[in-house]
Order: structure tokens, then sequence, then C-alpha cells
């Protein structure tokens, strides 16, 4: 027996897993609390599953681990990296000094060890100033404390010369082991939000290393020999050299991997997703299968960041929700939540707290706790209002169009939602929808990615086009996808001049299914 | 009256709300502005009356594609390149520095200018609101010429223009600027105090702050606190033109403009009625059930129904609850000699100027 896929999904709170048999079926799943080293969280839930499913570690063919221990280390300034933050573009850009706009705690977490050099291009890819190999060598040489750097040229996503030579100098001055990342390779135009993120992504090369450590651990003492993938913010799957590289392209895939787990569990290829967790309930959109982008700046931490981020609207509303009732008789639902500690507080476990939970099993008698706790018809009717209210506009700002379209609800706290939705045309609550994550990232697709110049002097357009999807679908191959499944995903297409006819940066996105 | 570093942030939220979806966002022009006022202390807005008859008056904006003022940001000498190189031509130093544009980004510049030259901002500016072009501006409209006119870029490199009138002006700043790599900072319009006193439009920049603060701090929705903001200005009252949400949005790109309109379906009292919003990177008319209720000159902007936030045209989005907020504009700004000048026609719209009522 062989072909068999482990998901596991660690979050702040619990420690998801679940095994996917040879025909991608759910046959085993588990939710046990997160630990402190992350390790003996993972190996809990893998012994539960294997147990469950009546398998060995031998007939896992793959091992994917959704993470958020990226998005916690920033929430919390913990274990971050010194970084020393390079901009190439002077004589621009000096009126507005790197992480100008940082919380003061964070920019100390990282050591605020910033400098603008020679440098950049313009729009059109003409140099906006020669680099200076001495200058940039020097500066590298006083920052020689730091863990890591993060290069940011002006704008790098149409020429990316420059933060290249400056990360050859990094490496001839302080070692090959020295950490660099790249603005072009994180962020679009918007200089400001790509070296947030490019300084972020640096700050996190140590914890990156950490979760991959304790999931490489974790798989040897178990002695399983499976590829091991990391779920990334677009939906697809890294290899785990590249998320050791770009830890911040794993901080949205939380989200990302629980729409892909609902479309998958529910059939549904368009729609919006609702996954109600135990203090926030994500609203989502799914567009052929995988989450839609957002357009706008994203925050991580505070800070405003611009590459791209699943597009989601977080209510306060979840299973631990406390359950307020004012003095004119309003009630209202979060944002306040006892969180993993429902069943200590919840009513329904015996605590003293009324929430969003003992709301449901009081009217509905669902099967939840230890007792069934009286509350009065006219709160029941007016907290799931509440709810309902909640959860239908935010489905509704996340619809393109009028038309009702099809809503999947997962999460451990599903059955806050009601079944008939105001701009739904069905609610759906598949099967498995408490480990969705999990799910998620077990069936992730596995990319390959294009991002090149091409001069549309010497060929059409459409040309360039077809070339780039070709490449990046046979790189999706070789990094292990069936051909029969890859499609392009993604698409970007930035033009490098005013001026009709030039030069034109193609970047493509394909993705497919892990061959068995 | 004296600007300091915390006015900036309710004269850029202000700013954005006369900037009727356009003008650019305010944000890198604010950390500019704020550095130069850390470094040298908050910055001394006059009326337009406390100028001498002869002083002279330098104005100060970017101009250029919005894309590239958000990747290569100033050095921040441009501004006070520009004026300093006007100055030279016309042999003498300015007495004050006054926005052109108190829409959008434009707003700030000119206090990091006031701050480092330790000169006076007047309290006014040309266009009382966001619009595209140089022409665009009442002392286009009055009479005054547009040169001598300086360019300046990161590099320190500065460009005179003398130009037989203001459109040519516009036409050969908008090609040196693409060689400037996309975004120059540009003074023109060099003014006497009476000049100003004559053809500026007044009380725009304690306007904007006004706005913002109201705004900003505000239990009212943000009709009622706009209209706090305007009733001591010359702008009349604004009215809530449409409440609803918003079903459709169409944009595209033309000679770097983004161009489009807006589809929005009726909530509350607009229950069932549409409204639809033409765009070129600034709002330029409103239509109710297919009738015409608001036209340029007069401001059309569109805020988030809860928080009063105004959204910029790049951000509209299906699904967003809005509501649509007209404010006439003073006769200034209205006179047949004005509307040839920005008049809806000139921007490509069937219909003739459709004034709001001053309620």
């Amino acid at each position: 027996m062989n072909g068999h896929r482990l998901g596991i999904d660690v979050g702040g709170t619990n420690t998801d897993a679940v095994i996917l048999d040879e025909s991608d079926d759910p046959i085993a799943k588990t939710k046990t609390p997160t630990t402190e080293d992350i390790s003996s969280g993972i190996l809990n839930a893998l012994d539960e599953v294997l147990r469950q499913a009546e398998i060995s570690g031998d007939d896992l063919e793959y091992v994917m681990l959704g993470t958020t221990h990226a998005t916690n280390a920033i929430a919390e300034r913990k274990g971050l990296n010194d970084v020393g933050v390079l901009r190439l573009g002077a004589p621009a850009t000096k009126s507005i000094r790197p992480l100008l706009e940082w919380p003061d705690d964070l920019a100390a977490a990282i050591g605020d060890d910033i400098a603008i050099l020679d440098g950049g291009h313009e729009f059109d890819g003409r140099e906006l100033n020669a680099i200076d190999d001495e200058e940039i060598r020097e500066q590298v040489r006083a920052f020689d404390h730091v863990d890591a750097f993060a290069v940011t040229s002006v704008f790098s996503p149409v020429r990316e010369d420059h933060e290249e030579r400056v990360a050859e100098i990094v490496h001839e001055e302080l070692g090959d082991d020295v950490p660099v990342s790249l603005s072009h390779e994180i962020g679009s135009v918007g200089l400001l939000e790509r070296e947030n993120a490019t300084a972020l992504n640096a700050a996190l090369t140590s914890v990156a290393a950490e979760a991959a450590n304790a999931f490489i651990d974790a798989m040897d003492e178990r002695s399983i020999d499976a590829q091991l993938y990391f779920g990334q913010n677009d939906g697809t799957l890294m290899s785990v050299e590249y998320a050791l590289e770009y830890p911040i392209f794993t901080v949205a895939s939380g989200p990302s991997n629980s729409v892909r787990g609902a479309a998958y569990l529910s059939g549904v290829e368009n729609g919006i997703i609702v996954d109600v967790g135990g203090t926030t309930t994500d609203v989502g959109a799914l567009t052929d299968g995988f989450p839609r982008e957002s357009s706008v700046a994203v925050e991580i931490g505070e800070v405003k960041t611009n590459f791209r981020m699943p597009d989601l609207i977080a209510l306060g509303v979840g299973g631990g929700s406390h359950v307020d009732i004012g003095s004119d008789g309003t009630v209202t639902v979060g944002p306040e939540s006892v969180g993993y500690r429902l069943t200590e507080e919840a009513r329904c476990f015996g605590g003293s707290t009324l929430t969003a939970t003992d709301v449901e099993v009081a009217a509905s008698g669902i099967d939840i706790g230890d007792t069934r706790p009286t509350v009065e018809d006219e709160t029941v009717r007016k907290a799931r209002e509440y709810i309902r209210t909640e959860v239908e506009r935010a489905v509704d700002r996340m619809k393109t169009s009028p038309d009702p379209v099809p809503v999947v609800v997962v999460g451990g706290g599903s059955i806050l939602v009601p079944s008939d939705l105001d701009g739904a045309s069905e609610v759906y609550k598949p099967d498995h929808y408490e480990v969705a994550n999990a799910v998620g990232v077990a069936i992730a697709q596995v990319s390959g990615e294009v991002d090149r110049i091409y001069s549309l002097d010497d060929q059409e357009r459409d040309t360039a086009m077809d070339d780039a999807k070709a490449e990046a679908k046979s790189r999706a191959v070789e990094a292990g996808a069936d051909a029969d499944t890859v499609e392009v995903f993604d698409v970007q297409e930035v033009p490098l001049s005013y001026l009709p006819g030039n030069a034109v940066r193609i970047k493509v996105k394909a993705a497919g299914q892990l061959d068995h | 009256m004296q600007v300091d570093v915390a006015d900036l942030e309710d004269i850029a939220l202000g700013a954005t709300i006369l900037g009727t979806g356009g003008g650019g966002d305010p944000h890198v022009g604010k950390l500019v502005a704020k550095q130069a006022i850390e470094e040298c202390g908050p910055v001394e807005m006059i009326r337009p009356e406390e100028l001498d008859d002869d002083d002279l008056v330098l104005v100060s904006a970017q101009m250029g594609a919005p894309t590239v003022a958000v990747e290569k940001l100033p050095a921040g000498h441009e501004p006070m390149a520009s004026v300093e190189r006007v100055e030279r031509e016309l042999g003498r130093e300015a007495d004050a520095t006054m926005p052109m544009e108190c829409g959008g980004i434009n707003s700030m510049f000119p206090f990091a200018v006031a701050a480092r030259k330790d000169i006076p901002l007047v309290n006014a500016d040309g266009m009382g609101r966001a619009f595209p072009e140089l022409q665009h501006e009442t002392f286009n409209v009055y009479g005054v010429s547009g040169t001598p006119a300086a360019l300046a870029d990161e590099h320190g490199d500065t460009c005179l223009l003398e130009t037989t009138d203001n459109e040519r002006l516009e036409w050969h700043a908008r090609g040196l600027t693409i060689r400037m790599g996309g975004v120059a900072y540009v003074t023109d319009y060099p003014m006497s105090g009476t000049e100003v006193q004559d053809t500026a439009i007044p009380g725009t920049m304690s306007l904007a702050r006004d706005i913002g603060t109201a705004v900003r701090t505000t239990d009212l929705g943000p009709v009622d606190a706009i209209s706090e903001a305007t009733e001591g200005s010359i702008y009349g009252e604004p009215t809530q033109l449409f409440e609803g949400k918003i079903v459709d949005v169409r944009r595209r790109t033309e000679e770097g403009f983004v161009v489009g309109d807006v589809v929005i379906d009726g909530l509350g009292a607009d229950a069932g009625e549409t409204m639809e919003i033409e765009f070129q990177n600034e709002n330029l008319g409103a239509r109710r059930n297919g009738e015409w209720v608001a036209t340029v000159p007069d401001l059309i902007t569109v805020t988030d129904r809860e928080t009063g936030e105004p959204i910029r045209t790049e951000a509209l989005r299906y699904g967003a609850r809005v509501s649509v907020i007209g404010i006439p504009t003073p006769e200034i700004m209205r006179t047949d000699a004005a509307l040839d000048v920005w008049g809806p026609r000139t921007f490509g719209l069937e219909t003739d100027f459709v004034p709001l009522a001053d309620s």
C-alpha cells in the first residue's frame, strides 16, 4: 500500500491532521492541541491519524504542512532576525527612510539597520543611477552583525540586476550562508510596501528554519521517507528549501488552505467560503478552485505590504464568541471570545460564559459539551439574527455580481451559520468540514512560475504570452505535477514603457496535481 | 494660523475628499511634508488678503503617473528646486508659496517648501479640487500666464519653460515628465499678491483641514460632518446625492488616465433607483436613473457608508456600501470662462454643467 498523503495544519490553538487515501478521500482526521515546540504536537496528530487509518508511515508518499508560525512570530515579535535593510535608489527616495512607518517595537525587533544607496531603475528600464560596488561593500561590512539582508531597488519589478549584484557582494563579503531577500522576488510596484514585505521576509528566515526543522525532525522520528512540502499563500505547495528562503509566502497559507479544502470537500469551484473558527470567521472567495487575491495593500503586523494575499473579510464572530445582552435588550456576538478555553468557560462545558456555541446547543440540542444550557428564546433569535446578518453582509461584499452564488461553510464553528443565507444559491456544509485546512494543504497542487521580460519588437504579444504559459506549465511538471492536470491560474502583465510596442514583463503561474 | 505635523493628517484626509476620487494618494506627500516640518518647524498659513500687492507667490506640485510616484519616491529637494529655478529666472525670492491643487497629493508638497524656505503658505489654490492637467487652474481661467515655469527631478536637473499659452505649457511639461522618469515637480503660474487675490480660490487648505477633522471625529454621518466644515467656507452645503451598493465598475486606460464608470444600486431611501458615476481619474459626473444630477466642476465624492472614508476611483469595487456626496463649488469655479476650461463637455460628457443647488 502506498500513495497516501498526510496534511497537517499547525494553527495557534490546534494542530489538525488528515490522511487521504490513493484516491484522495479522507480516511482519518484529528484535532490536537498545538504544542510549544510544534514537533511534539505534530507527532501527536501524526500518530493518531496513522492509528485511525491503520497504515504505517511507509505508506505516506507526500506530507504537506500548513503553518501560521511566521504570522505569529510577526504578531508577537518573537524570534525575528536582525536585518540589514538596503535600498538602492539614491538620489531618489531619500525623503522617506525605510521602516519609517513601522510600529517602534517591530522596527526595534529587527534592529533598525537601514541604508539608502546609489542605484535603481526608471519605469522603462533605464538606469536611474549606477550602483557603486565600493559603497555597497562598505555598507555590508558595517552591517556585519546582522542575521540577514533585505534589498530593495527602485523599479526592480522591471529590472532586477542591481538587487542581484548586492546579493553577490553580501556573499563575497560575509559568506554564502547569509540569507539575502531580494524585493523583486517578493512584491510588485510600490516601493515602501515591497520593501516592508522584503524586510519581513528577511526577519523570518530563522523562524522558518525552526518550523521546517520541527517538521523534518517529526518525520525522521517516525522514519517517514515521504516528500515534504509547505503550503503557500496562493494555495499551492512549495518545497522545504523554497519555504526556507521565502517564509513570507506562508503567512496567509492558513486561509488559502481552508478555501482550497472547502472547494475540494464540496466540489464547488466558484463561490464564497465561510471558515468559522473559535474567535473569528474568515470569508473568502473561490475563483476556479483557487482563492481570489486581494487588489489592495495588505497589512501584516501593522506593516503595509503589497504582495498578493487571499482577499478576505475577517468577522469577529466564532464558536467561542461572547454573547452579550445589552440593557436595552439588544444582543451582540463577539468580538471578545473565550478562544481555546471554550471547553472550560462555555456554559455547555459547565463554565459561566454565554458563547455563540451555547446558543446553538441550547436551540438545536446538538451534542457538544456536557450539558444543554438554557437560553431564552428571544436571545437565541437575536443572536442567530446577528450572526446571520454579519455573514450575509460579508458574503455579499465578496461577490462580484448580484447573482446568488454557492456558499461553503467549514471550520470548527460551522454550526453557527444557517443553511438558508440570503444571496446564496445553496449553502454547503461538507463532510470533514472541521479539518478543511488540513485537507486543503493535503490536496494542494504543485506550481511552476515564469517571470520574464519579452521584447515586443521582434514578436507579437500573443506569441510571448504563449511562450510564458508553456514554460510555466513545463516547470510545474518538473516540480512533480501530472502533465495532464497542469493549468495556468495566474497571469500578470507589466508594460515597461508608455510607448506601444516595446517590452513587457509577463508573470505566469501554472499548477497541477502531484503525480501518484 | 500655524500648521503642525498633527494637522497634516487631517489635511490629507480632507484633501482626499476634495480630490473627488483622484488627485493621487496624499500618503507619500504627507511623509515628505512631515519630515520637513519636524526638521524646520511649523508652517505659517496666511489668508490671500495678508499678501502685499507686489509679493511674489510661487506654487509647487508633482505631476506624472501615480504608479511611478509610489515607486520612485522623491529625494526631497525637488519641489524646492523647481521653485528656486523660477526665482532665479525672475531675479527675486518668493515671499510665499501656495498649492495649485488642494485635492490629493498636491495638497502636501507646498508645506515642505514653506517649512524649508521659512515662508508662509497661502490658504488658497487654483483648482478647488483635483483636476488632471496644468491648464485646469483658476489662474489660467482669469488670465495669469503659466510661465516662466520650471520642472525638477531627483537628480537636480531642472528645466525652464516659456510657452505662448498655458495649454502648450501642459503639452511640453507632460513630455519632459516622461523623460524625467514619469514623475516631475513643477512650479508654474508665478503670481503677485494682487494676482493671487484676484484669481485663487480662497480658504481651500483650511477647508481641507476642517473636513478632515470633522470626518475623523464625527459621530454623525459624513454628510453632516462635511457640512460642519463647509459652513464657514465659500463652498455650498453638501448633500447626499445617493446611498447604495456598488454593483458594477468598468475601467480602461486611455492615454495614461484611468477612465470608466461605476454603477450603484440604491439602498434605504434610494432603494429601487440607480446611480452611475463617470470618472477620468477624478469623478466627472453623476446620473440618477439616467438623468444628470451633478457634473464637474462640482465635487462628487464616494465615501464608505459607515466610516465616511473617501474611496478613490482605483479602489471602487463591487459590493462596497457607499454614500455619494455632492459639494457645490464656489462661483469663481462656475463662471462661463471657468466652464470653458473644465466644464463637462471638455471631458467629453454629453451635458452642460448641472449645478448642485446650494440648499
